[in-house]
């Protein structure tokens, strides 16, 4: 039993990681019906942009006030980021074949990895020169979890529940939800459609970059900028958003939990040896059973 | 001078010269309406108005200004509101998130309020479906919706494409009567119709567009009189 929530707790605070990310590819593709190859290296910067900066503030044990901070910072420079990254890659292509804006993705994708190598060096930063948080222990129904998991999966809920709030709250999401459906309608409304689109970049990689911050603290290390694990854990988000329903946001808060703790529990159950394989058995299964995702109504395909 | 001056409009989709030489004007308070039939390019000049598509040639003045290449959000803070062919309702958004959609380029929370509320009043039916997710409406009432949403704008010229497209002939006059209400109430109106005949019924001013071409332009009545037209859209 004692495993078993174990388990469970430690699914709920990596899903809510894979949730936060899936947001960003699941948003852009309802708002351009394209997959955002780059947005695995956006959450790659949250780590890195937040560990410069606490190193640069000399805040590398942070009160609560100064990691808040840290992590604002860190969301507004991979805000810019996914800004820049639209407008000067994606929009000239607005009008282009699918297949061109896919390639120009992945384009992105190595740029931000090889530039990130010359910034941010090849090595990888351990555990003792990362923002310290107080490695205090919680104890939740009798079982140890640890602070930052705590901390990550409150400061997820709490963005997500702010996304929500955002995007079916306010007049500028009430426009983003016009521009999913339908650009030139929206247009027709009097919406600013690549307001939106930029709007809709900044937002998802202000997430992405949360990720990355919590994802380096719950793992103590920040891999090399080309490192495989960024990819992978990008990727697993993006089957997350999939597994949901892409282009639905509720689905990919969803999906992300269902991935973090089918993830927990086949590892905890059986081996850890299938852990990484868990995604894309999941992917395979909701695309032959439900090819729109759990919460999807359109059709996925167009890539 | 009036409100809409469209001079030698030219418009391309790729190797498809789509509009060629179209000149049309729109005086202030009229109902103008453009008829044709199938692909005689009604729709594409709508478009060209609310800068949906780029014209290769020609200008388009609206209140004595030129709008040619004007984003399709800037044309409606200018003032033209354009309630598109098919309707283009946001199925899954309820009847009353399509209305506030329709007001974006506004900032005043109490006048759109109110114009909400002057929509219900005009259309009932939109009252009772309020919260509802606007593709459970019939092809009327989305049409309705098309017309309360675009009035939304406040625009001081409403495009209105196909509004009978459809529906059955009861709703139709029903969808006409109101055009010629909001008409009376001050509104111009460039409406494009298959229907030349309700078109030309409602209408101070008629051109007959036939292949990108502007084919007539007379007074409504003369043309829904003339021999080609009654041979050509009204059925002998
Ligand atoms: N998006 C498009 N791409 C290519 N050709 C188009 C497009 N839209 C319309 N056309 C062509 O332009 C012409 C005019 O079409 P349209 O303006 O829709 O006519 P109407 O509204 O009078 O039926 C037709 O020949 C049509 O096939
Ligand atoms: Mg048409």
């Amino acid at each position: 039993m004692s495993s078993f929530l174990q388990f469970l707790f430690k699914g709920i605070s990596v899903g809510s990681l894979y949730a936060l990310i899936a947001l960003g590819y699941t948003m852009v593709y309802g708002i351009l019906q394209f997959i955002n190859f780059a947005h695995s290296d956006v959450f790659m910067l949250g780590a890195f942009f937040s560990y410069r900066l606490a190193v640069k503030l000399d805040w590398l044990t942070p009160s609560p006030i100064q990691a808040t901070a840290l992590l604002l910072m860190a969301m507004a420079m991979c805000a810019i980021t996914g800004f820049l990254i639209e407008r000067l890659a994606y929009r000239p292509l607005r009008h282009a074949p699918r297949l061109n804006v896919l390639i120009t993705a992945i384009g992105v994708s190595l740029f931000i990895e090889n530039t990130g190598q010359l910034i941010f060096g090849k090595n990888v930063i351990g555990v003792r020169s990362l923002p310290q948080l107080p490695e205090h222990v919680f104890h939740i129904a009798g079982i140890p979890v640890r602070a930052v998991e705590v901390i990550a999966v409150v400061t997820a809920v709490a963005l997500m529940i702010g996304l929500q709030a955002l995007v079916f709250g306010t007049k500028i999401g009430r426009g983003m939800r016009a521009v999913a459906i339908d650009h030139n309608i929206a247009g027709l409304m009097g919406i600013p459609v690549d307001r939106i689109i930029s709007f809709t970049f900044i937002i998802g990689s202000a997430l992405a970059a949360a990720a990355g911050l919590l994802v380096a603290l719950t793992y103590g290390q920040i891999k090399q900028p080309a490192d495989a694990s960024w990819v992978l854990y990008g990727l697993k988000a993006f089957v997350a958003a999939v597994i949901g329903g892409i282009g639905n946001l509720p689905g990919a808060m969803l999906g992300g939990l269902l991935l973090g703790l089918s993830e927990q529990f086949v590892a905890g159950y059986l081996s850890t040896t299938f852990r990484d394989a868990i995604a894309f058995g999941l992917l395979i299964l909701i695309l032959l059973v439900r090819p729109s995702g759990l919460l999807g109504k359109r059709v996925v395909e167009k890539v | 001078m009036a409100l809409l001056e469209v001079k030698d409009l030219d418009i391309h989709y790729g190797a498809i010269h789509a509009l060629k030489g179209v000149s049309i004007s729109v005086e202030e308070g009229q109902i103008v309406t453009l008829v044709g039939s199938n692909g005689a390019g009604k729709t594409t000049t709508l478009r060209a108005l609310s800068g949906l598509v780029g014209a290769s040639r020609g200008d388009i003045t609206f209140a004595g200004k030129s709008i040619r290449g004007k984003k399709p959000h800037e044309i409606v803070r200018v003032g033209i509101a354009h309630s598109p062919e098919g309707r283009g309702i946001f199925a899954s958004l309820t009847v009353r998130d399509n209305l506030e959609l329709g007001a974006y380029s506004r900032n005043d929370k109490a006048g759109i309020a109110s114009d909400i509320e002057r929509s219900f009043s005009r259309f009932p039916i939109l009252k009772e479906r309020e919260k509802q997710a606007a593709g459970t409406l019939s092809g009327g009432e989305q049409q309705m919706l098309a017309v309360a949403r675009a009035l939304m704008a406040r625009p001081k010229l409403l495009l209105l494409d196909e509004p009978s497209l459809g529906l059955a002939p009861q709703i139709v006059h029903a969808i006409f009567r109101i055009i010629r209400e909001i008409n009376a109430e001050g509104m111009t109106i460039l409406l494009v119709e298959q229907n030349a005949h309700m078109a030309l019924s409602i209408a101070n001013h008629g051109y007959v567009l036939e292949t990108g071409q502007i084919k007539m332009s007379d007074d409504a009545k003369k043309l829904a009189a003339s021999d080609e037209v009654r041979k050509a859209y009204l059925g002998g």
